[in-house]
């Protein structure tokens, strides 16, 4: 497993205590690491359940001018924030599907079939790593909009589905499969088509995890090509439709983080039930 | 920027070495329908907007009707070079690299080493450092915003009751740096630490049993085992940050928007403005492309050091 500094019974006796100690120390400073690190939220949480007055009168006497639900309720009427939810799931699950769906198939060629230009398509999805896509936000906008493709999830959905990355993730899981398997499949009459859907896939079920939890993440998540994309539209996603609310001057300060609050509920959620695989994902691929 | 940092053992056997005889037609026929999708979706898509970019950095295109407009040469690459906008905001690109990388790597590296000696608490640890970075930018900018906010805010008042003094956030250009860089060493920390954290399980037990037969301390173990062991994953988390910082985009338009005056405008606004604001298009591609040669040229020379490297330590 990890680091223990097991004590042992020829160690001198003070070396021991003295890594105990260190290990308790670090268990110090870690722990007031984290809870540092958890202020933003608990600080959201418990602005979102004052009332405003209260806030500027003493910010920081959290008890001050009584808890209530009500600005969640304000910041739901006034904000779709229900439909934002609905657009950023649709597009996220219906990307995550696609992804999965065209990208293991793809990944399945390349590991098992021979066919004309195998190399070449190796080689011109190896380049594409190195792409960075987001940097091309003006051509291709310019782009989906000769294609019509502007206001719809389809402008959302296509460049999740397009990242090499996934290829690879599939690829490398694929070629982890003995080839004997493979070719007992193919003896006992199934076809190509059988063997990925019902030997390969199955067997690849962490593969498809990584790259469905690490496609609903990111394509959730994105800000920039959603405002561009759907600019047309009364049809945002949560990150876009919440920035509209960012304004210094607001001293709507429960309301807002109300909805910041309705923000990152769900993703905390999300995290807690899919934290290993989450974990497992980023550490096998270096998605960023 | 992405990259695969395969765990996996190396292929039992490559396909071609399988079976000596040729591939059958129905082989070569499943190969080309099953990349097909995926293979249109990417040349369309991925590839596609590259090259529109090129193509429309010698054209006047404007963003608001569709078409090209006329040819105009290299006309767009000189505005571009000798622009001392475009140079300023990928100054403020590099910067905020320069400002975010080393807090980014270093804690990450650090805390990662701390909490891999505690065994207890893991999906503690992974929750108040990981979540930030599920959380969309928008929602972390509404949150530290008003964290931000000049007297009832809490930063302020945890500067105040430390004795510092406290910079105006949103309204100064060193406020605006100091104000995004906390922010996004919040958000993005936990992606090198979950990264960081991978790699030191991977260090086998027996080595630190072995230097603690020698009378290593954790200390010196830390220092003689750890640290150097994690050199290739602290050069992946160095070039995946610098690739990163130099995209930023999101949480400076968001918290500052670019301001105060246009002081800490990212390359990637620069593009926006004059693509969406100036309505440009193909200036617009012109600095797209600038950039994006700068950026591949980075990843490129990363990538052949450490194939340089990895071919020195293999002979």
């Amino acid at each position: 497993m990890t680091t223990i500094t097991q004590p042992r019974l020829a160690e001198p006796k003070g070396a021991v205590d003295g890594a105990r100690l260190f290990d308790r120390l670090c268990a110090v400073c870690l722990t007031l690491f984290a809870l540092i690190w958890l202020v933003p939220f608990v600080w959201a949480l418990i602005t979102s359940l004052r009332d405003d007055a209260a806030i500027t009168q003493s910010p920081t006497s959290i008890f001050a001018g009584g808890w209530s639900l009500h600005a969640y309720s304000t910041a739901w009427d006034n904000h779709p924030i229900g439909t934002w939810y609905l657009n950023s799931l649709v597009i996220s699950v219906l990307a995550v599907i696609f992804t999965v769906a065209f990208c293991s198939m793809a990944g399945f060629a390349l590991a098992f079939l021979r066919f004309r230009g195998r190399a070449l398509v190796m080689a011109v999805v190896t380049a594409g790593l190195m792409l960075p896509t987001e940097a091309l936000v003006l051509p291709q906008f310019i782009e989906y909009r000769s294609f019509h493709l502007l206001g719809t999830f389809w402008a959302l959905i296509l460049p999740s589905v397009a990242a090499p990355i996934s290829v690879f993730v599939f690829h490398s899981f694929f070629r982890g499969i003995p080839t004997a398997l493979i070719e007992a499949a193919r003896i006992d009459g199934a076809s190509w088509w059988r063997v990925y859907a019902t030997v390969c896939m199955p067997i690849c079920r962490p593969a498809v995890s990584t790259v469905a939890i690490l496609t609903f993440i990111s394509s959730w998540n994105s800000f920039l090509w959603p405002l561009l994309a759907l600019s047309q539209t009364k049809s945002q996603t949560i990150p876009v439709g919440l920035a509209s609310l960012v304004d210094p001057t607001s001293p709507q300060y429960a309301e807002i983080m109300a909805s910041s609050v309705l923000g990152f509920i769900p993703l905390i959620a999300v995290f807690l039930l899919f934290q290993r695989q989450m974990v497992q994902g980023i550490a096998t691929t270096g998605i960023k | 920027m992405t990259t695969v940092v395969s765990t996996r053992p190396a292929p039992v056997a490559s396909p071609t070495a399988r079976t000596a005889d040729r591939p059958t037609p129905s082989e070569r026929r499943a190969g080309r329908l099953l990349t097909a999708p995926f293979l249109v979706i990417y040349l369309l898509f991925l590839v596609g907007p590259l090259l529109v970019g090129i193509v429309l950095s010698f054209f006047n295109t404007t963003t608001v009707k569709s078409g090209l407009g006329d040819f105009v040469g290299l006309s767009n690459y000189r505005e571009v070079l000798t622009d001392s906008l475009f140079w300023q905001s990928m100054w403020h690109s590099v910067l905020f690299t320069l400002l975010t990388t080393p807090p980014l790597v270093i804690l990450a590296l650090g805390v990662a080493i701390l909490a891999s000696r505690i065994r207890r608490g893991r999906l503690f640890h992974r929750l108040a450092f990981f979540v930030p970075y599920v959380v969309p930018s928008s929602v972390v900018t509404l949150v530290f915003l008003w964290m931000y906010t000049p007297q009832i805010g809490l930063i302020p008042k945890v500067f105040d009751a430390v004795g510092l003094p406290v910079p105006d956030f949103i309204g100064s250009t060193s406020g605006g740096w100091t104000a995004v860089v906390l922010m996004t060493v919040w958000w993005t920390f936990g992606f090198n630490f979950v990264l960081y954290t991978a790699a030191i399980q991977e260090v086998p037990a027996d080595v630190y049993e072995a230097a603690a037969i020698d009378g290593a301390g954790p200390w010196q173990q830390i220092r003689h085992i750890t640290v150097p062991l994690l050199g290739r994953t602290t050069s992946l988390v160095l070039i995946l940050q610098i690739l990163a910082s130099l995209k930023v985009f999101d949480q400076i338009y968001q918290l500052l928007g670019g301001g105060p005056d246009q002081s800490t405008r990212p390359v990637i606004e620069y593009i926006y403005d004059t693509g969406f604001t100036a309505y440009r298009g193909g200036y617009g591609a012109a600095a797209t492309m600038v950039y994006f040669v700068i950026i591949v040229a980075i990843s490129a020379a990363w990538y052949g050091l450490r194939r340089r490297r990895a071919a020195g330590s293999a002979a």
